[in-house]
């Protein structure tokens, strides 16, 4: 397979007279392969747009190498933007024109046929408010429009920065349907979603980001499948054998947890290991289940921003990756 | 040229530049219609009624000084002779000469368009610079500041590019304005001195004169059009620009010229921008310094004068079009685009 995008050792710090220098990429790295939909995501503040912007030329970087389609950019980025499609952030639109100008006019600026305008708008549902001013437009609607600009160039590449923010549900279930069609049709999608049961449902692949750094990446069930532990749930025929079973399971090598009516063990090879030890002592398992775990908890626990109670987690609190790693990464570093 | 295309419709397509445009328009017009309702053909008839109101200011100055005359005389007789209103000989109340009352004092306002017209220039020039300036600081303050000129670079990622051609875009939009409005003011002052003035003596140096001044009143108009652009880019927002012109008009123009008048500076005026640009089109501006006297071999006193030229206001215009639009470019190249 072949890297549509390629990010390595990027770096960005934001200078501040008054706050000092904040570090919002600090090499960072990233591989999206050719055809897939790729999940990129990270807590408020992590660096997501910031890379996005960076690898669209919108943001000149202080270190790294980026590369799209297999052209360094920023320095091709004239020659391969004509083949990405890319909506960063909000979307931001000349309120007073209509959608249908507003992408004619782009159309013009990237030698795209004016036929194309209403193709797009089609697509993503705008056909019959393609004459009304974009200030009148819902964010959903603004969103649909960015999404149409985005894919009114037939992109090889198409980046959408959080493409389902405003969407009402049927929206939402549109675009994931588009997403999927368009990576069928041989698009690379890179997604920035905080809707992480959209991303776990849409994507081939993640990168996670945290505090500028790469925290994890990947095909998602490899992701989802390092972080599992591989940790099992034994429940046993009479509760009250928990707590022998316990100890014969922490005397064979597992960590285990005990709750009400189950066990947690994690450190096993095999689940059959479990069925051994316990049925040697006529102890015999009534489940055994191995711990699933979703991209929501895999990425709360990558970014270590889970929501603990009493406290009121700030948006530079997160995880910072790799030992030489600055203690702050917010202003004043 | 896709992109310049694509930059020619958009500012054809923006509201507030239409707008802007069709103000500009309406002033012009309002400007000629004023001229053609205040000017009058002088003919024999204009005359022969100016000859008369002139003999009738003259009857009529002759009744009021035999009046005053007489009252100056009674008063003395009565013994209430008041020194303030009447001359200590009452001899000395005549009416003025006949000769004194010229005709040409009440002739109706004429235009005359070899004479005038050049005004016509200039003030066609400013109007259009007013609009020129809000409309290139619009065009691309209102691209930055709603995201447009963000969505432009994801397409089009060559910032230089791209802000020459959105320039080279308004300047052409600019200049086809120009040159249609400049066409019809010729005509509409040509048409008024005929019906209400004289086109006589308009000689093809007179023409060669007034094609000058347009030519320099065109530049105003796209360096005013330019330094919108830049200052507004400059600032990412279209009140960047207007704000910026504001401040240098009124704190940097009319406070700077009262201090300066305060201070009792010589030549004041040759501080402030408007002497420059009204240079550069009236081709000369002298000022004049009242409180010296520069005395002739005649005994009269003349006043110190000081002498701004059009390559003064030239210079001006050029060295004031470069710092802005380099700055612009300057931070169009190595700013970030969030």
């Amino acid at each position: 397979m072949t890297a549509v995008l390629e990010i390595a050792g990027l770096r960005k710090t934001y200078k501040s007279r008054r706050r000092g220098a904040r570090q919002a990429l600090d090499g960072f790295d990233m591989t999206v392969e050719a055809g897939q939909v790729h999940g990129f995501l990270g807590p408020n503040g992590s660096g997501k747009t910031t890379t996005l912007r960076t690898l669209l030329g919108l943001i000149k970087p202080n270190g790294g190498r980026m590369a799209i389609l297999g052209q360094e950019v920023p320095a091709a980025l004239p020659v391969v933007a004509g083949q990405v499609g890319a909506i960063v952030e909000s979307p931001q639109f000349f309120p007073h024109f209509t959608a249908r100008d507003t992408l004619s006019l782009l159309a013009d600026a990237g030698r795209v046929p004016q036929t194309r305008v209403m193709e797009v708008l089609e697509l993503v549902g705008l056909q019959e408010r393609a004459k009304e001013r974009v200030k009148t437009y819902s964010l959903g609607m603004k969103q649909r429009l960015a999404v149409a600009s985005a894919l009114l160039k037939n992109p090889k590449l198409l980046i959408l920065d959080e493409p389902a923010n405003g969407l009402d549900p049927g929206g939402i279930r549109e675009m994931r349907t588009l997403m999927r069609d368009l990576a069928a049709s041989g698009m690379t999608v890179v997604l920035s979603s905080h809707i992480l049961g959209e991303i776990q449902l849409i994507c081939d692949s993640v990168t996670i980001i945290s505090r500028g750094r790469r925290v994890a990446a990947g095909p998602v069930a490899e992701v989802l499948a390092q972080h599992s532990g591989g940790g099992l749930r034994v429940r046993l025929e009479a509760v009250t054998d928990l707590p022998v079973a316990a100890e014969l399971l922490t005397r064979a090598g597992a960590q285990v947890s005990t709750h009400a009516d189950h066990l947690m063990v994690d450190g096993v090879d095999k689940p059959a290991a479990v069925t051994r030890v316990l049925a040697e002592r006529d102890l015999y398992v009534s489940e055994l289940a191995p711990v699933t775990v979703d991209l929501e908890s895999v990425f709360l626990e990558l970014t270590g921003t889970a929501p603990m109670p009493g406290q009121h987690r700030q948006v530079d609190e997160s995880v910072v990756v790799g030992a030489d790693a600055p203690a702050q990464g917010g202003w004043g570093v | 040229m896709s992109l310049f295309k694509a930059e020619f419709r958009r500012l054809l397509k923006r509201r507030f530049v239409r707008y802007m445009t069709l103000g500009g328009l309406l002033v012009l017009i309002a400007v000629a219609v004023g001229t053609f309702a205040t000017n009058h053909k002088i003919g024999p008839a204009e005359f022969a009624a100016a000859e008369q109101q002139a003999e009738q200011q003259y009857r009529e100055n002759v009744r009021w000084a035999t009046e005053e005359k007489k009252q100056c005389e009674q008063a003395k007789a009565s013994g209430n002779f008041d020194a303030n209103r009447f001359p200590a000989d009452c001899s000395q109340i005549s009416p003025a000469p006949r000769d004194a009352f010229e005709a040409r004092w009440f002739l109706p306002s004429t235009f005359d368009f070899r004479r005038q017209f050049e005004d016509m220039i200039t003030a066609w020039a400013a109007i259009l610079a007013l609009v020129a300036f809000v409309a290139g600081a619009s065009f691309i303050g209102a691209e930055w500041s709603t995201g447009g000129m963000m969505n432009l670079l994801l397409w089009r990622p060559q910032r230089l590019r791209v802000l020459l051609t959105k320039l080279g875009a308004l300047l052409t939009g600019l200049l086809g304005v120009a040159l249609v409005t400049a066409a019809a003011w010729v005509g509409a002052f040509w048409a008024i001195a005929s019906l209400r003035g004289t086109t006589e003596k308009t000689t093809s140096g007179v023409w060669q004169s007034f094609g000058l001044t347009g030519l320099r009143g065109l530049a105003v108009v796209l360096v005013a059009g330019a330094v919108g652009f830049a200052l507004a880019s400059l600032g990412r927002h279209t009140a960047m620009a207007l704000g910026g012109a504001l401040g240098v008009m009124v704190v940097g123009q009319f406070g700077l010229g009262i201090v300066l008048n305060m201070a009792g500076v010589t030549f004041a005026e040759a501080w402030l921008l408007p002497t420059y640009l009204l240079a550069w089109m009236q081709k000369k501006v002298v000022l004049q310094d009242w409180d010296a006297c520069n005395a002739t071999y005649t005994g009269e006193c003349k006043p110190a004068t000081m002498e701004i030229v059009w390559q003064d206001g030239g210079t001006l215009l050029a060295v004031g079009l470069a710092l802005t639009l380099g700055a612009a470019l300057w931070m169009m190249r190595r700013r970030d685009v969030a």
